[in-house]
């Protein structure tokens, strides 16, 4: 019902859009610029929603892509105007943003209300693109019976062979604690004491010699493929798509993984809020947002379309239930505040 | 001033100019952030003042704490809370919460004292909290500058060591110094061969095979850098080569340590070494080297005595500008070394785009930049005088 009462109701909005376009200005170009990570990602936005969005509202969709950082959107917010309407961010972005009045303050009304998205999915400033995980993977070709926890990640002796870990202070602490035995709603917990980041850092000392630092998760197939690494810390995404395209057997482990959310927020500058809005509200439509993950395998965020998306596609995407149930949030509001000490004394830890 | 050298300075001038705008002012721009320290003093400006004067040596007053509570709550309108807040939690983690909590708690109705914000969090009524923002409080500041060096004030009002599990910088300038100046010799090295080679070829096939110097130099150095990735990993090209001829029975470690770093750093630097070198080699008269071996010296000596001291300007200017390229490396480093190889730049890239620390970036950025100043001097002195000496 609240599903046909969403669909009406995005029909109504993109009516009234075509009304506009016919009775309004005809100089006035209708047009929104959507600014998001690129790459693939890009591409399957463009492929489930602004290619059809623009078709179906005739408010033509312009694209933008940048790589993240509060810094790049000050400038584009304080700096006058950008040409930037809507932009994906990630958590932490968000969180700063939305404190210094970078963004508008979404209308909840109009995309159905907070109760129809995942918790960690609603902020008086953005709406959740896309959810996301970091976890780890191995190559099913080279483990009988796989590690399925991170004490395995840790295991050595059983399971031998380089570790691949991404080379940031974050995610890295989280499943230190994780492997040591800390439940995952106690993560930030422990970690918000010095005593738990000295556990976190202990821990890691364990594994240090058998690890592989990666910088950039595009590496994370090949290390895996090459066999230079048995096992890695990814975000599952590239891998679920090579095990569909090219018949590989890389094996997930949702067990213990860290998700988030990236956010749909609009720019507090933006010159076309109208178009933007309805742009946020045909994304966030259930029958839009399923064809997402058709394109990649990410995690979407209104419950309708969790609850409606093919069992085969649900299995690897990052809110299927099943791989939230042990699983931690990623606590952004930590990182914001401690990643500067902590990315020092990373550092200086692995230059030991 | 006659015409000819007003219509050269005036020719010269937009270059002057382009100089200025686009190179010297905006670096002189972004180091001044290296000593400023403005961000609280322009969110919360009565309270920054009257901390300055303030001796520190009891708590503050209670108009202190008063103009403090009431600037908090201003600068949450004004939009200029959040960057003292990011500026004060670099300083320690843990401002973000304390000043947040503040906030939402202002107005207090029994009036703004230090106990009442106590009653907000405890840590207002400790010295050690106001003693903080009086540091932070500006307009100058040499905390980031210290910091790059791994020092900072203590308590007392000396200078002393970061704690070991925070000091990184020391080590990286160190390493980054060291990385580069094996990579200049390494493509000294290498580089004087191939330009003698090319330089004693008939010019034609010499620019053919000048075109595989300069190919590489037009590939990006990220595309350069993953083909060594490729090449260099434990079931690479390379190691499966040894393997299958014999050589070693095990994968050599070739990635992601220092090793790695070199060749891929010497690859991508290599051309700058090759093409003054070979400029300069192609200009040689050959009569000297003639006339020496003509008059009985050995080819070794003839070359250490007469080709090596002409061919010199362009090994000073091919090392030095190899030199100062290495010095700014991040990238080849960050996808090819280990994480014990990491250059000075890559921590002021983490500062500059994701910490978006700026003060800090900047004073590492300067503490970069003299120390790059203090080497090319040094190496113009060594370099000029060895010149003269030989002449």
């Amino acid at each position: 019902m609240s599903l046909l009462q969403l669909l009406a109701r995005s029909i109504g909005a993109v009516c009234v859009g075509g009304l506009l376009i016919s009775c309004g200005n005809a100089d006035t170009h209708r047009q929104v610029t959507v600014v998001g990570w690129g790459g693939s990602s890009q591409e399957a936005h463009r492929q489930a929603y602004w290619t059809a969005f623009a078709r179906e509202t005739g408010i033509a969709v312009k694209e933008d892509v940048w790589h993240g950082g509060i810094g790049v959107l000050r400038t584009k917010v304080r700096g006058g105007a950008s040409g930037w309407d809507v932009v994906q961010v990630e958590a932490q972005e968000l969180l700063l943003g939305c404190e210094e009045g970078l963004f508008e303050r979404l209308d909840w009304q109009s995309l159905g209300g907070r109760a129809a998205y995942i918790p960690p999915a609603v902020s008086d400033c953005g709406v959740g693109s896309m959810v996301w995980s970091e976890l780890f993977a191995y190559d099913g070709n080279r483990f009988q019976q796989g590690p399925r926890s991170w004490a395995d990640f840790w295991d050595v002796r059983r399971f031998p062979g380089k570790r691949g870990m991404r080379r940031t202070p974050t995610y890295t602490l989280e499943f230190a604690l994780l492997a040591d035995g800390v439940p995952p709603e106690q993560v930030y917990a422990v970690l918000r004491t010095p005593a738990g980041i000295d556990r976190a850092f202990r821990k890691l000392d364990e594994l240090k010699p058998d690890i592989l630092w990666w910088t950039t998760v595009s590496q994370v197939p090949d290390l895996l493929a090459s066999g230079e690494v048995a096992m890695s810390v990814t975000s599952p995404g590239r891998l679920v798509v090579l095990n569909h395209r090219e018949g590989r057997n890389f094996r997930i482990v949702w067990d213990g993984n860290i998700h988030s959310v990236d956010f749909w927020a609009i720019l507090s500058n933006s010159t076309h809020k109208a178009e933007s809005r309805a742009l946020l509200r045909y994304m966030k439509t259930p029958v839009h947002e399923m064809r997402l993950p058709e394109f990649i395998p990410t995690g979407l965020s209104n419950k309708a379309s969790i609850a409606g998306l093919a069992p085969e596609l649900k299995r690897d995407t990052p809110s299927n239930p099943d791989n939230l149930r042990h699983s931690v949030e990623l606590d952004a509001a930590f990182w914001v505040e401690n990643l500067e000490p902590l990315s020092q004394r990373f550092n200086a830890w692995l230059a030991q | 001033m006659s015409r000819n050298t007003l219509t050269a300075g005036l020719l010269l001038g937009p270059l002057v100019l382009l100089l200025l705008g686009n190179f010297l002012a905006p670096i002189a721009l972004l180091l001044t952030h290296a000593v400023e320290d403005r961000e609280v003093a322009a969110a919360w400006p009565r309270t920054a003042a009257a901390l300055r004067e303030w001796d520190g040596r009891t708590l503050p007053s209670e108009a202190i704490a008063a103009d403090f509570a009431r600037e908090l709550a201003d600068s949450l309108q004004a939009g200029t809370f959040a960057a003292a807040v990011n500026r004060l939690n670099y300083d320690s983690a843990g401002w973000r919460t304390l000043l947040a909590r503040t906030a939402t708690a202002l107005p207090l109705p029994q009036g703004a004292t230090l106990q009442a914000l106590g009653r907000i969090d405890p840590r207002w009524t400790q010295r050690e909290s106001w003693l903080a923002l009086k540091a932070a409080a500006g307009p100058y500041t040499a905390s980031y500058l210290l910091s790059a060096v791994d020092l900072r004030r203590s308590s007392g009002g000396g200078l002393e060591r970061v704690a070991p599990n925070q000091a990184v910088f020391v080590n990286a300038f160190g390493r980054t110094f060291g990385i580069s100046m094996v990579v200049t010799l390494g493509c000294v090295l290498l580089g004087y061969p191939v330009a003698y080679v090319l330089a004693g070829l008939p010019s034609r096939v010499a620019n053919i095979l000048l075109i595989f110097v300069v190919l590489p130099m037009w590939t990006s150095v990220l595309v350069r850098t993953t083909a060594w990735m490729v090449l260099l990993q434990s079931h690479g090209v390379i190691n499966d080569l040894l393997i299958r001829l014999g050589v070693v029975s095990h994968p050599v470690e070739l990635i992601y340590n220092r090793t790695g770093v070199y060749i891929a750093m010497i690859h991508v630097l290599l051309p700058y070494t090759v093409l003054p070198l070979y400029g300069l080699m192609r200009g040689l008269a050959p009569v000297s080297v003639q006339a020496a071996l003509s008059l009985g010296a050995t080819p070794l000596r003839t070359f250490w005595e007469i080709y090596l001291p002409q061919t010199l300007p362009g090994i000073t200017a091919g090392a030095l500008i190899v030199f100062i390229l290495s010095l700014g490396y991040y990238i080849t480093p960050a996808l090819i070394g280990g994480p014990a190889d990491q250059m000075v730049s890559s921590f002021i890239a983490f500062y500059t785009n994701q910490s978006l620390d700026w003060g800090r970036a900047a004073a590492l950025s300067l503490a970069l930049l003299l120390a790059t100043g203090v080497c090319v001097a040094l190496y113009g002195r060594i370099a000029g005088a060895r010149e003269t000496v030989l002449r």
